[in-house]
Order: C-alpha cells, then structure tokens, then sequence
C-alpha cells in the first residue's frame, strides 16, 4: 500500500493502471500511453501531480536565505509571481534536487520540489533556514493539477471562476498567480505550453472532473516521461543525483555565478570543477537503429564508455531518444549497447521536440 | 477479464502455444501480458534456425516505458519469427493470439508441449496473482 493523492480514487474509477512511483500508487496510464501522449501534444491533457511536494518559506530575510541555498539567483525575481529553476547542492556540488521558485512578496516564496525527496529536502532546507529564521511549511493541504498542450489554457480556462478568468489567461511564461482558492503558474515539464494548478486537496476531484467534462484528457506518468523526455528536461534521479553536478547534467545555464559574492552552497565547489573544465557532458542521444533507449545502456565513444540516463521510444519523432552522460569531448556519432548488439547513435542538442515541432531529424 | 482462447496452451510467464497441424508450435504472448505492457513500439524476434531451450529467453517485446523478454515455453528450433512485427509491433497489442504472433519452433521432442497450462489453469494462475 503506497502513499496516495486525494486522487487516487477518481483514477481507479476512470480505469488507470496503477503503479507505485516513488512509494506512491500514482497511475502510469488510462489505457494507450501513446495517445495521452498526443493528446498534449496536440490538444489538451492532464496530470496528477499531487504527489510533488509544496513548501512555503516566510520571513524577512527569506530572499537572502534562498540566495545561499540556491544555485540559481533568485535575486532574479522581481515581480511577484515570477518563477525561477533551480539546483539545490550539496556542498561538494553534487544535485540534491532541481526545483521550482516563485516569489509572491518579499516575505514569502514557495518552492516545489521532486516527491522522492521532500524529506531530506526538507531537513536540508530547515537546517539552512534556521539561521535565517525563515520557517518552512510543506503545504500537505494543497493538491496539484498540470493542464498541458495547445489547447490546455483555453480548455482548462473555461471552468475557473469566471472572475479570475481573463487575468489567469494573461499570465506569462514562468509566472504564477493566486485565483481565488487556486494557485495557477504558466509552467510544465512538456515541452508544451499550459498551467500547473495548486488547489485545495478538498476540491482536487471536482476539478479534475470539470477539466475532463472540458475535454482536457487524463494523462499518466508514463506520458508525462516521454513528453519531458523529448523535451529535453532532466529526470532527478535518472538523468542526475547526489553523484553528479550541473555542469555534466546540461544545467550550467541554471548557475547563476555572477555577482561573484553570492557565496551559494556548493559554489566554490562547482567553480573548481569549472576551472579545469567538466570530465563529462549530458547530450541527447537519437537511435538510427531499430531499438529502444533505454537509461544504464553503455554508450560507446572514441573518447570512452558513457551510459544512458534516460532512454524512451518518442511516439512523436516514431524513433528512440534518450540521454546520456558520455566524455566531455564525445561527438556526433556514437554506439549504444542494446543487449549485446551495438547499435548506431547520433549525439544531438535537446530538446528534440517543442510546441508540437519536432526539432531534430 | 482478459481473453484466453481454450483452444491454446500457457506459461506461468504469460506465453500461449498454438499446435499447428505440421506439429510445429506458435508462440506469443496473452492478452494479459500484452495489456500488462501496454503499446508495443519494438519486437525483437529470433533467427531461424536458433535453437533454444526452455526457459530461455527468445525474443523482446519493448513497450514505451519497458522491455520485457518473452522465454522459450518448450526447446526446440525457431523455424520462422514473425516479420511483420519489425514495423507494426502493434500487432501485438491489437490481435495478440492471431497477427500478433512472435514465433514458430519445431520442438525437440515429439511431445513438446508437455507440461504446459490449460486455458482453465493460466485463469486460475491469473487470479492467484491478482490476489
């Protein structure tokens, strides 16, 4: 008996397949992965994803506190409601967790952090807090919602109060809001435009119910992890860990390094690593053989073994994609071992599919 | 409640068998398996004229989110993998027991398919597992 969301029950009766993820029983699929998958690429889908931890951070000083914590400068957020990603480090550089900032006034900002580690996340961010009396509050009443694709926030719009309607709709990129008793970002891990929705748990099954009457169709994990696949975003766990750093898991656009005071916690253990320059690479991986990536593969370069991070068959390219952390000087052809068979690859740049659009061929 | 023809025989590890009358077997995997799997996108099947014993694994059947091995329910030579899964895998899916076919081995002994399970006994295997 895994953890459940207040969803759970609603899943079962609309006849999703139900798999522990993490220690929760979340559902991977309602039947065809492959069209729920489409259906954000196309039109309009949704995710449970209540299963991710929300946490709130009050205080004073809580904007000087996450500019330590964090590797990326939340000193970029400006204007309430603005949305940042980030690393969280150990301080020898290694990944605790990537992440979501938003900043709703100087006294309160609220992160969302991955499910299968809010609890050391959590002992680390109060044991860092302390000393800037920043109290944190996991937000265990709220469910959350994730709209996406094309058609999501125009579906998705029409069975929100009518009051918060146009302003939900007039969101930008990154930036999250209040609606009422809803909280709605213009965020995702699709590759697809759409909204990710905080809302009390009470009213979890109501929603999603309303949502699916909209025409917006229920998704699993399983295409939530072929959408983020080819959207070229990172798996915490699969595609980087507590073992790598960000610049060999394709995050060094998240290190904020300038000004060069803000001492965050593993920085001077990442600028070492930047200095004599990183050993390995994180690069997309698309298969020319027949066959399906998949992460713990060998990859074979000139340069030495590397290994699959995480590997999928894109139902939106029809082939296999996947990532890799291969030599830092890998090019652009490489060989993966599939049981035994090395099979021909090409080394591209992520993502491999945005808005629809394929980006690679 | 899945289907399972009476007329074919069964694995624990969710093969059916097919006695074709030229005494060869087919082979492939139940509409339990294949709904376990959910949409095939790769199927790996064997060279004629492998042999293979029982138990070994014989072909792969890869669906979005895992690869599965598919074992060899009697030993015996692969007379024929079933070509038409290299580019509609899901075949599979859509007709598990007829298109959808994996292989045909010639088996070793004359009596190959001994010890196999009636459709009645994979129900009652399926029920143990689900509880």
């Amino acid at each position: 008996m895994g953890l459940k969301t207040p969803l759970y029950a609603r899943h079962v009766e609309m006849g999703a397949r139900i798999v522990d993820f993490g220690g929760w029983d979340m559902p991977v699929n309602y039947g065809s992965q492959i069209e729920e998958h489409h259906a954000v690429r196309r039109d309009a889908g949704m995710f449970d994803v209540s299963h991710m931890c929300v946490a709130d951070l009050r205080g004073a000083r809580v904007r000087a506190f996450l500019r330590q914590l964090l590797a990326n400068d939340v000193a970029r957020l400006q204007s309430p409601g603005k949305a940042l990603y980030s690393c969280m480090l150990r301080a020898d550089a290694g990944i605790l967790d990537d992440l979501i900032v938003y900043f709703l006034s100087e006294s309160w900002f609220r992160m969302v952090v991955n499910a299968g580690t809010r609890d050391k996340d959590l002992d680390w961010i109060r044991q860092h807090a302390a000393a800037f009396e920043v109290a944190v509050t996991e937000r265990k009443d709220l469910a959350m919602i994730a709209v996406q694709g094309p058609k999501a926030r125009e579906k998705a719009a029409t069975r929100i109060p009518a009051a918060h309607r146009a302003a939900a709709l007039e969101l930008g990129t990154f930036v999250g809001a209040e609606c009422g008793d809803l909280f709605i970002a213009r965020t995702g891990y699709t590759g697809e435009d759409g909204w990710e929705v905080m809302l009390p748990a009470e009213r979890a099954v109501a929603m999603w119910n309303a949502w699916s009457e909209a025409g917006i169709k229920p998704c699993g994990l399983g295409a939530r992890d072929t959408l983020r696949l080819e959207a070229g975003m990172n798996l915490y766990g699969s595609d980087m860990n507590e073992a790598t750093h960000p610049l060999e898991s394709g995050l060094a656009w998240t290190i904020a390094w300038e000004p060069a005071e803000r001492d965050f916690v593993g920085r001077a253990a990442l600028a070492k690593v930047k200095a004599q320059g990183s050993a390995r690479k994180l690069v997309g991986v698309l298969l020319e053989d027949r066959g399906v990536l998949r992460s713990h593969q060998k990859v074979i370069t000139a340069g030495g073994d590397g290994e699959m991070t995480s590997g999928t068959f894109s139902p939106t390219l029809e082939r296999s994609i996947g990532l890799a952390r291969v030599p830092a000087g890998t090019g652009a052809q490489v060989q993966v071992d599939i049981r035994g068979k090395l099979l021909a690859a090409r080394v591209v740049k992520p993502p491999f599919v945005r808005n629809g659009r394929p980006l690679v061929s | 409640m899945s289907n399972i023809p009476r007329d074919l025989q069964y694995t624990k590890s969710h093969e059916w068998v097919r006695t074709l009358a030229n005494g060869t077997l087919e082979i492939g995997i139940t509409d339990h398996a294949q709904h376990a799997l959910g949409d095939l996108v790769f199927v790996e099947v064997p060279e004629t004229g492998r042999e293979v014993n029982a138990g070994d694994g014989c072909a792969v059947v890869e669906s979005v989110k895992a690869a599965s091995d598919v074992y060899a329910p009697v030993s015996g030579a692969v007379t024929e993998g079933n070509a038409a899964l290299v580019d509609t895998p899901e075949l599979v899916n859509t007709d598990p027991y007829g298109a959808g076919w994996l292989l045909r081995l010639r088996p070793q002994k004359a009596a190959g398919s001994a010890g196999l399970m009636s459709a009645d006994a994979y129900a009652k295997h399926l029920e143990s597992e689900a509880s």
